[in-house]
């Protein structure tokens, strides 16, 4: 049973991981969550990254959405981008490819080139 | 859109987009399967001329293009599932949008993953807006308050650090899904 109480303890590990992810190498993942993304299957995929991230304790890749692009046949559409590079953009994504994405891309540096818009264009 | 869940991660993010600090949402089944979700936000609010055309396809807010689908495709799934929707807004106050659908009814969307819905909305606004769900069926009462979490936690924690977050995964899980299912398709 999960309490408010667990709280406490989550706090005092947390902070002591904000302070060691202040530096210039955050990873940014971002899913379109608009209303295409979501009737397409973004939800699912988003929440795929947070467990991938998680269990994989990347510290430095932070997930957040953003809205309709313009490219809603490409849904659900997420753009993954390291420090100094390129962006990268996905195309429908499934929650079964985000392990590959995450293992590949964000922990090896090599994007999954088959799932990116530049295969599909 | 599958599912009532789904809708409602849509809405949701009217209300963001509008600025609110509290959006709250209230979803009770009563003893003759009327259901009824209200979304309600205290937002920019909506101009009588905006209110009176948003549940078009043809009105919008984004800039991208002229279309939106979100509250018109929510109308359409609650008229067909023999309920309605219905906003009420306040410009400088809020909005408040209430939808009913009759769960007797063959069209009536299944209610899918509300933990989920609730999951997505927090971790991808980690800082503001609070969250507040409640729920009611005929299997009990359900409630959960992110600002609760949020003073627990201290208000230095964004609500997507990593332990933070499978924290409210369960937490959500647990509160909700007893009543409410939770089953996806």
């Amino acid at each position: 049973m999960k309490t408010l109480a667990d709280l406490e303890a989550i706090r005092a590990k947390t902070l002591e991981n904000i302070n060691m992810r202040k530096d210039d190498n955050a990873v940014r993942v971002v899913v379109g969550m608009a209303t295409c993304g979501i009737a397409a299957g973004a939800r699912p995929v988003m929440l795929a990254f947070m467990e991938e991230i998680q269990k994989r304790e990347l510290k430095h890749v932070t997930v957040s959405q953003t809205g309709c692009i313009g490219m809603c046949r490409y849904e659900p559409m997420v753009d993954v981008i390291m420090p100094g590079q390129e962006k990268v953009t996905y195309i429908k994504v499934k929650p079964e490819m985000v392990p590959r994405i995450v293992a590949e891309h964000i922990v090896n540096g090599r994007p999954v080139e088959e799932y990116t818009i530049g295969a599909a264009e | 859109m599958r599912d009532l869940s789904l809708h409602l991660l849509d809405l949701a993010q009217n209300s963001i987009t509008a600025g609110a600090s509290l959006v709250s949402v209230r979803i009770a089944v009563d003893g003759n399967g009327m259901l009824e979700m209200t979304l309600k936000d205290d937002g920019k609010g909506m101009s009588p001329e905006l209110l009176k055309q948003v549940t078009s396809p043809f009105a919008t807010t984004r800039t991208t293009r002229k279309v939106g689908l979100g509250i018109p495709m929510m109308a359409e799934n609650a008229e067909k599932a023999g309920g309605a929707l219905k906003i009420e807004s306040t410009v400088g106050r809020g909005t408040e949008l209430t939808v009913t659908m009759d769960t007797a009814n063959i069209d009536c969307l299944p209610l899918g993953d509300l933990a989920g819905t609730l999951l997505s909305l927090i971790l991808t606004n980690p800082l503001s807006p609070d969250f507040l769900f409640e729920g009611k069926t005929k299997n009990g009462e359900c409630s959960f308050d992110t600002r609760e979490v949020r003073s627990a936690l201290g208000g230095d924690i964004a609500l997507n650090e990593p332990e933070v977050a499978a924290w409210l995964k369960e937490a959500l899980e647990e509160e909700i899904n007893p009543i409410f299912g939770g089953v996806t398709i």
